[in-house]
């Protein structure tokens, strides 16, 4: 048991780095709360554009929402599109550089809610784009408003009393509405709450990225996340939460491949 | 006998000391700090550096990137 004497030190001079902050991303602090997804969600995109080494040919579009900002965090090419319309606007760049690899990154609020037009006819258009879609139920930058995806009898500062669905309605499932429109080729959901589902998303991503490689339509992934600050929960209960709620009616997996 | 050993390095000013990693880890080799960062933060720190095999998942779940993990796997002696 030579081994078990080795300082930490030691093993950082011995051993070999296995995990390591990606270069795309820029060494700014991350304008999020603490325990926020988007931090995750933003790692696995650029280590997914690092290793497939498309950085150079890679243009994202930024959303309105909390990751208006992503910009400043991701070392890549980007543009910030007005609220909900980054689909419309990567329509664009993906039609002006049809050689590039375009995404969206955008929040529930602006996809599925003011965005929800855009973001189906692009998908109906079969638009060779990639759309990472993080829903974490709620208006996170504005003060947790309800969004069209809080869940039934969920909490937000404009639903006191619970999302009623005689008056509110239902909560939308924007990924399984769009997988049903020819024009799109891979629609997935996905969390980043845990290792576990942190790898699956990044295959999925990876997925995507192949997908507009080879020209077959639109790929959106879904990435149900958390949002500690609106659900006023401590990270780690946000995530248990998140676990035992969100998945219910969220279901973790592919919807179309 | 061979044992992977591992050590983390952690970025203690960008931590936000959101605690994912001391619950995510499964050899429970983090706490946070009794005392805060620049930003007011409680930060992440290998308490039981030992224990580290280098899984990683800390540095998974960290949405602020805070990790660099190193792992020593010792030659398999005959």
């Amino acid at each position: 048991m030579t081994t078990s004497v080795l300082t930490p030190e030691e093993i950082i001079k011995k051993g070999k780095v296995v995990f390591k902050k990606t270069k795309l991303i820029n060494d700014v602090p991350l304008s999020y709360c603490p325990g926020c997804g988007h931090g995750v969600a933003h790692r696995i995109l650029m280590e997914v554009v690092e290793e497939m080494g498309i950085w150079e040919d890679t243009i994202g579009v930024a959303p309105v929402g909390c990751s208006v900002l992503a910009y400043d965090f991701m070392n890549i090419d980007m543009q910030q599109a007005a609220h909900g319309r980054a689909p419309a606007v990567a329509t664009g760049i993906k039609r002006v550089y049809p050689e590039k690899y375009v995404f969206t990154y955008q929040g529930d609020g602006d996809l599925a809610a003011i965005g929800t037009a855009e973001t189906i006819h692009a998908c109906n258009r079969g638009e060779n784009i990639v759309i990472i879609f993080i829903n974490n139920g709620i208006y996170g930058m504005t003060g947790g408003q309800m969004a069209p995806t809080t869940l039934e009898g969920m909490r937000s500062s404009t639903s006191p009393y619970g999302r009623m669905v005689q008056t509110m309605g239902y909560p939308i499932k924007i990924t399984e509405m769009v997988a049903m429109l020819p024009g799109v080729a891979y629609a997935t959901r996905q969390a980043v709450h845990e290792a576990k589902y942190v790898r699956k998303a990044k295959n999925a991503i990876k997925k995507a990225f192949e997908n507009q490689r080879d020209k077959k339509g639109t790929s959106i992934i879904e990435i149900v996340s958390n949002c500690n600050s609106g659900w006023k929960l401590s990270p780690v209960e946000a995530n248990k939460w998140l676990d035992e709620n969100m998945l219910d009616y969220f279901p973790l997996g592919d919807i179309k491949k | 006998m061979s044992k992977v050993r591992g050590a983390v390095v952690i970025d203690t000013e960008a931590c936000k000391g959101c605690n994912l990693c001391v619950v995510a880890c499964p050899t429970d080799v983090l706490k946070l700090h009794e005392h805060v960062n620049l930003k007011g933060y409680n930060p992440a720190y290998p308490a039981n550096h030992d224990a580290c095999t280098g899984c990683k998942i800390c540095a998974l779940v960290c949405p602020d990137m805070c990790f660099t993990v190193y792992q020593y796997k010792p030659e398999k002696s005959a």
